[in-house]
């Protein structure tokens, strides 16, 4: 689904983000990105979505070269994508449903098929009572649950969340992490960048790790806790 | 952060979620039309929601197509009313002193065969002295001179209407040659110098119209582009959920539409406004000229024409902001 070649991210500034980084993520999987602050996790999740393009090497998404699409093929791609944000999330001057009817609006479904599909994206996150709310009335889990609800609405085979439990609650926390992988369960590719290392201890995932932009280990959540 | 009352409550999800999504959901064109149409709706619905800007961009593009507009308008009347004089154009013969008069009434007679013209009336000196002693209320004076000073006159309705000045020229060149007549007068001269007038005016307006249009481009395009900044955010999250640029350009095309749309409203009104006070005293002014002239409204040539104009402008206005400010606003 992801496939990475020895791909290098420099920013105008000189600053290199990823330094060489390879790594194949098969379809159906799920993997967690992790690393220190400024390790490059974001990085790499925007290399993804083509918000950034690589420096060197060569990403693949669903067997697609990112480096030889044209910008016009970017919304293509971004449709396959359900990503969910650090920051740019919400529009607030719109209902939660118009908020997660969005990606079907742009994909150009129909009004009918677009309020059924919202309001199956709803109700997986719990929030199916609360569609005609505004974001402002929403506590930070429910936000964060709309982010979600919209970011599966189109049925992507992709899902990136980019510390997606970033300033919740441990139990909440769970709570999302068992929505992400329910949608794995499915047949969705997962790949979520947090560095809640306790968090994923628990559970049974790959892990990617990043340094100072090098990948620096590829196994799994588990053995977080046998080296912690 | 505060906690949230209501738990996930995660369900059996579809394995529909497996297949990809459909690349051509159901009744495409059908909802394409309908997106079109509620992004009209809520375009206009976006502009209702900050009303004093509204208003103020709407003025400013209605106050700049009123006036080209206006003037279109009145320059039109002023047309109107001299085309009706027009008609009324005739020439005089001035006939020379000491010309028999069975001469004149045969040279009358020649004339009535040229092309051209229509009518000959002659008035001899003694008419002429008669007319002019009643008219002007010198009789006492005219009765101290030995000789009657006024000529015989032969006036001419032409045929020719003022459309055509070329030929009018030449029958007068034609009828100053003749031998008998002293000079050839056209009455009517001013009215073509009045049109002369209105012609430059109707350029002026056309010129004053293709500056107005810039400064609407502009101010079209100025609000178009402080909408877009203002809606950045908006902007980076639709591209990130894979929002073309078109999906994106649209909202701010159709605002750009009402803009115009609004723009030549007011225009119209103000023009029917302006034209309704002046039409009074128009009315007052010719009855004191025994005319029937009334001042002309907007017909409905110009109506479309201002609506089309205006909403030309403000589309194209909207289009150059949008092509020069979206592209700039890219997530990172
Ligand atoms: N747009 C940018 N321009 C220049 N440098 C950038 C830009 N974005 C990120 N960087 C740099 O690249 C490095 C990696 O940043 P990145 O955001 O990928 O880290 P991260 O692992 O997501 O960190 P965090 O956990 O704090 O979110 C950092 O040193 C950062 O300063
Ligand atoms: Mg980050």
């Amino acid at each position: 689904m992801i496939q990475f070649d020895n791909v290098s991210k420099r920013y105008p500034g000189g600053h290199e983000a990823l330094s060489g980084v390879s790594f194949h993520i098969q379809p159906g999987e799920m993997a967690f990105l992790t690393g220190h602050s400024g390790a490059g996790k974001s990085s790499l999740l925007k290399l993804i979505a083509l918000i950034e393009r690589s420096s060197r090497g060569q990403v693949f998404v669903d067997g697609q070269n990112l480096s030889r699409l044209k910008g016009r093929h970017i919304p293509h791609l971004r449709r396959k994508i359900g990503i969910v944000f650090q920051s740019h999330n919400l529009l607030f001057d719109r209902t939660v449903f118009d908020n997660v009817a969005l990606p079907l609006i742009i994909a150009g479904y129909h009004q009918s098929e677009v309020g059924r599909r919202v309001r199956a994206a709803l109700d997986k996150v719990g929030l199916l009572n609360r569609d005609k709310a505004y974001p402002i009335t929403l506590s930070g889990g429910e936000q964060q649950r709309v982010g979600i609800a919209r970011a599966v609405v189109n049925r992507p085979p992709l899902l990136l969340a980019d510390e997606p439990t970033g300033n919740l609650d441990p139990e909440l926390s769970r709570e999302i992490m068992g929505l992400f992988e329910e949608f794995n369960r499915v047949g969705v590719s997962v790949l979520i960048a947090t560095h809640d290392h306790d968090l994923i201890s628990r559970l049974d995932h790959r892990l990617l790790t990043l340094s100072g932009g090098r990948l620096v280990r590829d196994g799994r959540t588990g053995e977080l806790a046998a080296s912690a | 952060m505060k906690r949230n009352t209501r738990k996930p409550r995660p369900r059996a999800v579809e394995t529909e979620a497996r297949s990809r999504p459909a690349q051509q959901p159901r009744g495409k064109i059908n909802a394409y039309f309908t997106h079109h149409l509620w992004v009209l709706v809520s375009s206009l619905g976006q502009l209702w929601r900050t009303p004093f800007s509204t208003l103020m961009t709407t003025a400013v593009i209605g106050i700049a197509l009123a006036l080209p507009a206006g003037l279109h308008v009145l320059l039109n009347n002023v047309q109107q009313l001299s085309s009706g004089w027009d008609d009324s154009a005739q020439v005089s013969l001035f006939i020379k002193q000491g010309v028999p008069e069975e001469r004149i009434r045969s040279l009358a007679d020649k004339l009535r065969d040229w092309d051209g013209v229509a009518e000959v009336r002659y008035i001899s000196r003694e008419q002429a002295l008669a007319e002019f002693r009643e008219l002007s209320g010198f009789g006492d004076a005219l009765d101290s001179l030995a000789e009657n000073p006024l000529p015989a006159v032969l006036v001419l309705r032409p045929t020719l209407t003022q459309a055509e000045p070329v030929p009018m020229e030449q029958l007068l060149e034609r009828l100053r040659q003749l031998d008998a007549v002293d000079q050839a007068q056209l009455d009517m001269e001013w009215v073509r110098r009045l049109n002369g007038i209105i012609e430059v005016g109707k350029r002026g307006a056309l010129l004053l119209g293709a500056l107005l249009a810039m400064a609407i481009l502009l101010v079209v395009g100025n609000t178009i582009r402080l909408t877009i900044y203002a809606r950045r955010e908006e902007i980076i999250i639709t591209k990130l959920i894979g929002a073309t640029n078109a999906f994106i350009r649209r909202p701010f095309l159709y605002t750009g539409f009402w803009y115009g749309l609004m723009g030549a409203i007011v225009a119209w009104l103000l023009v029917a406004v302006f034209l309704g006070l002046l039409s009074a005293p128009v009315s007052r002014l010719s009855s004191l000229y025994d005319s029937q002239f009334r001042l002309g409204g907007l017909d409905f040539i110009t109506s479309l024409s201002l609506l089309l104009s205006g909403i030309f402008l403000g589309l194209v206005g909207s289009w150059l902001a949008v092509g020069r400010h979206l592209q700039a606003i890219e997530p990172t």
